[in-house]
């Protein structure tokens, strides 16, 4: 696929060039809608257009998302860091890719992931819940509230 | 030649660690200090010096259990869940150092039963005393409650999760019984998945150079996760199904409590309860100083006939808990 920014052909600028905004590259295409979810861009009124299953020398597939005008604060990408580890965030202005960032987990996550423990009080009172990062790889997060570890197959995201 | 050895050792390892709780005495200011107003909610909650200090109170107070610390303070015992032993354990505890108690002992008496959340229990509560006691079925109830709280909180027991008064005994009761809690051989017996007790325990315990042995059925495995901590912290520790394979290695025998609810398969759960029984001649070749722990109920795991054995401790274990727990209150409360 082609990732120009170079603004020169019109057809590929409608569909994929953005002027100026965020592209979020290499996502696990079966996370792509959690990436959404996670960053509320359901919320966004600009333009942003969806990618997914195209091919990836280092991830066999990947997904992609182009987000017109908006940057994000370096927590606001931290907490992608949950489902796309290996995700890269290109920050475009005028055309041109800037800044290239990528994701990093972070030590705390805070409200954007239920508990996965039925018994734990997060479950029962109105609780934020907030999960510490206890190993990187795979990722695996402490309840600070009922203590139990859990890996990314219980990650279910508020 | 071997006997004096031994007694050569056992001075040794007094001398120690009466060199070792003198320091600690030593820097007790700090760590009272420190402890002031302090929730305890999970063992971890406390440093190594921390625990080993009120070990030392505990010690005291054994000594001199009666003394007018509390005077014109107020605690709470909260029990969301039902808890006789535990609750009259604090309440002894604050009532012999001459403090008052309030409180309730199940929900159906408290005003939870009309929808009130523990947030608001919590909070109200907290402008009525200096300390709230709190056991809960849902687990981390008491790290919540401690976030919100105006006073300190001590965990009594949060549905799985914690009991770390419960493991400060335990560790008392080790300490007493082997004169140490360094280099000892701990083996636990039962349900060691779902046992909240022994994940205490083992954490606590791992401080010390412990060497574990872990006796259970297949189901009742140790978790993964506990065996792999103690991996990284390069400690020994051997599995087996058998209680016989392990015993006579043993200087403290931990038994839990086995329980039908745990066993998925019904059949697999009368196939095993008669095995994890603690009999008396069981007990022929294990060591002298070998002693056993049960943090209790007991259903049948420990057969009657070992009450009356000199290695069965876990009634005077009970008691222990009294001391610790009032070493507990008044170092968070500041009066110690
Ligand atoms: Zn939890």
């Amino acid at each position: 696929m082609s990732c120009s920014h170079s603004g020169k052909d019109k057809t590929q600028l409608q569909v994929n060039a953005i002027r100026e905004g965020t592209v979020i590259d290499h996502i696990p295409p079966q996370n792509l809608f959690k990436v959404i979810s996670i960053l509320n861009l359901h919320k966004i009124t600009t333009q942003i257009t969806f990618g997914t299953n195209f091919d990836s020398q280092r991830m066999g597939k990947k997904a992609l998302i182009k987000i017109e005008g908006v940057f994000f604060t370096q927590e606001e990408i931290n907490k992608i860091a949950l489902v796309a580890p290996s995700a890269k965030l290109n920050l475009i202005k005028n055309y041109e890719v800037v800044q290239k960032l990528p994701v990093s987990i972070p030590d705390k996550v805070s409200g954007i992931i239920k508990c996965y423990n039925p018994n734990c009080v997060t479950n029962h009172e109105k609780v934020t819940t907030l999960f510490h990062v206890v190993e990187n790889h795979p990722i695996m997060l402490k309840c600070h509230f009922c203590e139990k570890v859990m890996t990314e197959e219980h990650f279910i995201f508020i | 030649m071997d006997k004096i050895k031994f007694i050569h050792t056992t001075i040794l390892r007094k001398v120690y660690l009466c060199y070792a709780f003198e320091c600690v005495k030593n820097a007790a200011n700090s760590f009272a200090m420190n402890l002031k107003n302090r929730s305890l909610v999970s063992i971890t909650d406390f440093s190594k010096e921390e625990q080993l200090y009120i070990l030392s109170l505990a010690q005291d107070f054994e000594k001199n259990p009666v003394r007018n610390l509390l005077e014109n303070r107020v605690v709470a015992t909260l029990f969301f869940e039902p808890s006789t032993r535990t609750r009259l354990s604090f309440e002894s505890a604050v009532s012999r150092l001459g403090g008052k108690i309030i409180g309730f002992s199940d929900v159906a008496s408290s005003s939870m039963t009309k929808g009130e959340t523990l947030k608001d229990t919590i909070k109200i509560v907290s402008n009525y005393c200096d300390l709230i006691v709190m056991r809960h079925y849902l687990e981390g109830a008491a790290r919540y409650a401690s976030e919100i709280s105006l006073v300190p909180i001590v965990n009594a027991g949060d549905g799985a999760n914690q009991h770390p008064t419960q493991t400060m005994l335990d560790m008392y009761s080790i300490y007493k019984t082997q004169g140490t809690l360094d280099n000892l051989k701990i083996l636990m017996v039962g349900d060691l998945k779902y046992g909240r007790t022994v994940h205490s325990l083992l954490m606590a315990m791992s401080q010390f150079n412990t060497t574990f042995y872990f006796v259970s059925p297949k189901e009742l495995m140790m978790p993964e996760e506990y065996k792999l901590y103690l991996e990284k912290l390069k400690l020994s520790y051997y599995e087996h199904t058998d209680l016989n394979e392990y015993i006579g290695e043993a200087d403290i025998v931990y038994m839990t409590r086995v329980q039908k609810e745990r066993f998925s398969d019904p059949l697999e759960y009368e196939k095993t309860k008669n095995v994890y029984i603690l009999r008396s001649e069981m007990l022929k070749n294990t060591k002298p100083n070998m002693r056993i722990l049960h943090p209790l109920p007991r259903v049948n795991e420990i057969d009657v006939e070992v009450d009356e054995h000199e290695k069965a401790y876990y009634f005077a274990q009970a008691q222990n808990g009294l001391y610790v727990r009032q070493a507990i209150i008044t170092s968070i409360l500041g009066v110690i």
